[in-house]
């Protein structure tokens, strides 16, 4: 991809309403120098030493983060997500290019950096918030905050070794929080204390958004791009690979991640302005995909709960060991609602031959919300796509679930219960209504 | 280098916890604490109060005194110590502090400036058992002492300099790091501190005239032990010297910067 940034706000600007960015990165890139020794490296400061061979491990990035805006880092190990990250954090210096931001960049990624043991809570957060630059005054001010929002208790006032390695995430979050930044880094590893507290420490990196702060989320979770951010940046080999919506670049990132056979990753825009990304060595590929009613006519509307048939034609063009086709069902914003393939069902089709095909009826009861949905296809072998992926087709057939005679209900699941209720009066015990 | 000043003063609450932290972990969880500070280095002054004054009681001339040789050995000992625990400390400051440096950003000046406050409070508490020390032997020297204000600043200034310089390259070429304390050694030996300068041979006189540390710790001798004022135009010297270390090791830091993260 190389888009210019200008190209890039343009296509934004669809998307969002974008004030005045609070983080600019233009051309940049970060090389490792190697030297025949380090003597020539410290002369190479004074003069015009050129290095034995540099390293690129990011080159030519661009982007602009809005305000308020949360951003999804994607990529595999080594892609550059680090070296971006602390360059944006400023402990890395850029080789070239530049990296503007305005206001306080602030990373949630290393917490308890300089905690000391001997110390107390207390002291320890003095220390810490110190080393964010904030003055004595300022720290006294969130004192305060700090204590409630790390609920330790008397904890707080005793020396860090006694703590749980739980409590001094409390502690070390509640500190790298305590002041809104313009700029919050989050990585990952999100995993703050136990499920109430990562609630809660969810919540306030929220609020900090809808208080304007821009977010970068580095992590491999789909499910944490796609409900957290706006849009996704996928990093590959030190570049800028898409720039987009998450769940198109978390498409794409899967792709990429199968594409262990040289096998090439294509990208088309739909009718519906989604993307589709269709990946793999081509040994075998989808002819055909169709929806039908039990009648066998052809569906793009589904009502809820409907018995219905997805009709997968599959094409050899290779004599193949064993085949394995998956499918996957998910809503508008690409989360994952139901997904299975052939090898955890046991129906593993072995010994192939080129020129066959193979027709799948999968049948199943839409019991499904109402929305827009698309079926994501896989051939490969064994258990997952990730070796030997035939073939892989995001977005190979969409259509709309309607609610047309069950009761209104939310979400994308149909799970209606039978709903009982007991009413106690003050005198008697004896149910007298149930509904 | 005004921005440095700035970043310091910015983050000076970082720099006291720093400065203030390193001195109660290293009593933390010790019955006395903070006594300690002062147990260790009155050990070391009594010692050699006690112990050389006995074995080496020969008197030196200029004072009077029976303990002359201890007293002249603390003098020493107090310059010294600063000078090169300060240089040790700046030697691995970067390389120490890498996990700080990779992950957070702060103005690196204040490393060095919580190394000086830490050493700094080290040679008070060093200097007030001198103090008491020599009251204790009937030796003052109250009209030369204000001169050891200076002195702390020049010697700070060298350590400093040098420590930098040596610190900045060691992230780089940590055989620095290694050879360092020998070279050490052979400074401290060759520099009069457990010994008297006037029994150095004549032909190594002029030789050890172009140590620095020769005439820094003069100067503590002339101001602890004789109680006479240090010679002026050495202590400019010596302070030109420590200010131009000092400059070329900030202009080197300014250059291994952008490369000195990716080093650690």
């Amino acid at each position: 991809m190389s888009q210019s940034p200008h190209q890039q706000s343009e296509t934004q600007s669809t998307t969002h309403t974008r004030p005045k960015p609070l983080l600019e990165i233009r051309e940049l890139g970060k090389a490792y120098r190697r030297y025949p020794n380090e003597l020539m490296r410290v002369a190479s400061w004074f003069s015009a030493i050129k290095p034995l061979e540099e390293t690129w491990i990011l080159r030519d990035v661009n982007f602009d983060i809005a305000q308020g805006e949360a951003v999804g880092i994607v990529g595999q190990n080594g892609a550059g997500k680090s070296t971006l990250l602390k360059m944006i954090t400023g402990t890395l210096r850029p080789t070239e290019g530049y990296i503007r931001t305005h206001g306080r960049v602030a990373a949630i990624l290393e917490l308890g950096m300089g905690f000391n043991g001997e110390l107390t809570g207390r002291q320890n957060v003095l220390h810490s918030a110190g080393l964010m630059g904030f003055t004595h005054a300022q720290i006294d001010d969130a004192m305060e905050d700090i204590e409630a929002f790390a609920e330790i208790g008397d904890y707080f006032d005793q020396p860090m070794r006694v703590y749980s390695s739980g409590m001094q995430m409390r502690v070390a979050f509640s500190v790298a929080t305590a002041f809104r930044p313009e700029v919050l880094i989050v990585d990952e590893a999100l995993s703050v204390g136990d499920a109430y507290f990562q609630h809660k420490s969810f919540d306030r990196i929220r609020e900090f958004q809808r208080q304007g702060t821009s977010l970068l989320i580095v992590s491999h979770d789909k499910a944490a791009i796609q409900s957290l951010c706006d849009r996704a940046i996928l990093l590959d080999q030190g570049r800028v690979l898409e720039d987009g919506l998450p769940q198109d670049i978390m498409d794409y990132y899967n792709a990429i991640i199968a594409q262990k056979e040289n096998a090439k990753v294509e990208i088309t825009p739909l009718d519906s302005g989604q993307i589709q990304t269709r990946s793999g060595s081509g040994e075998a590929s989808v002819k055909q995909i169709s929806l039908h009613a039990t009648n066998g006519n052809a569906l793009d509307v589904v009502d809820v709960g409907q018995p219905v048939e997805l009709r997968i034609e599959v094409a050899i063009h290779a004599d193949l060991p064993e085949l394995v086709a998956g499918y996957k069902l998910k809503d508008r914003v690409g989360q994952d609602v139901f997904g299975t393939n052939t090898w955890h069902t046991h129906q593993v089709e072995r010994q192939l031959n080129a020129g066959e095909t193979l027709t799948y009826c999968l049948r199943f009861n839409a019991n499904l919300g109402p929305g827009s949905y698309s079926v994501s296809l896989s051939l490969h072998r064994s258990d997952t796509h990730l070796t030997h992926n035939y073939q892989w087709i995001d977005h190979a057939l969409v259509f709309q679930m309607v609610n047309m005679e069950k009761d209104f209900f939310l979400g994308t699941s149909w799970v209606m219960p039978t709903i009982q209720c007991e009413r106690k009066t003050a005198k008697s015990s004896a149910p007298n209504e149930s509904v | 280098m005004l921005e440095s000043l700035k970043g310091t003063w910015r983050y000076r609450q970082f720099i006291t916890t720093s400065i203030r932290h390193e001195l109660v972990t290293r009593f933390a969880r010790s019955r006395i604490g903070g006594a300690w500070m002062i147990i260790h280095p009155l050990s070391m002054v009594l010692i050699y109060a006690l112990v050389l004054s006995a074995v080496l009681a020969a008197k030196l001339p200029g004072i009077d005194s029976q303990y002359a040789y201890a007293i002249y050995l603390t003098a020493g000992m107090l310059g010294w110590s600063l000078f090169s625990e300060i240089l040790n400390r700046c030697l691995g400051v970067f390389i120490e502090n890498s996990n700080l440096m990779k992950k957070l950003v702060f103005p690196k000046v204040a490393l060095p400036v919580i190394i000086t406050g830490s050493c700094l409070i080290n040679n008070l508490a060093l200097f007030v058992v001198i103090l008491v020390v020599f009251a204790i032997l009937g030796h003052f020297t109250p009209s030369t002492l204000p001169w050891l204000i200076v002195l702390t600043g020049i010697t700070v200034l060298l350590a400093l300099g040098l420590g930098l310089l040596l610190g900045i390259l060691n992230v780089f070429i940590r055989d620095i790091g290694q050879l360092m304390p020998i070279v050490l050694q052979f400074l401290f030996w060759f520099t009069p501190v457990v010994y008297p300068a006037e029994i150095v041979p004549e032909a190594l006189q002029t030789l050890i005239a172009f140590n620095p540390l020769f005439h820094l710790i003069g100067a503590y001798h002339s101001v602890l032990a004789y109680g006479h004022a240090p010679s002026v135009a050495a202590l400019v010297g010596l302070a030109v010297l420590g200010a131009g270390l000092l400059f070329v090791s900030a202009i080197l830091f300014r250059k291994a910067s952008p490369e000195m993260v990716d080093a650690l």
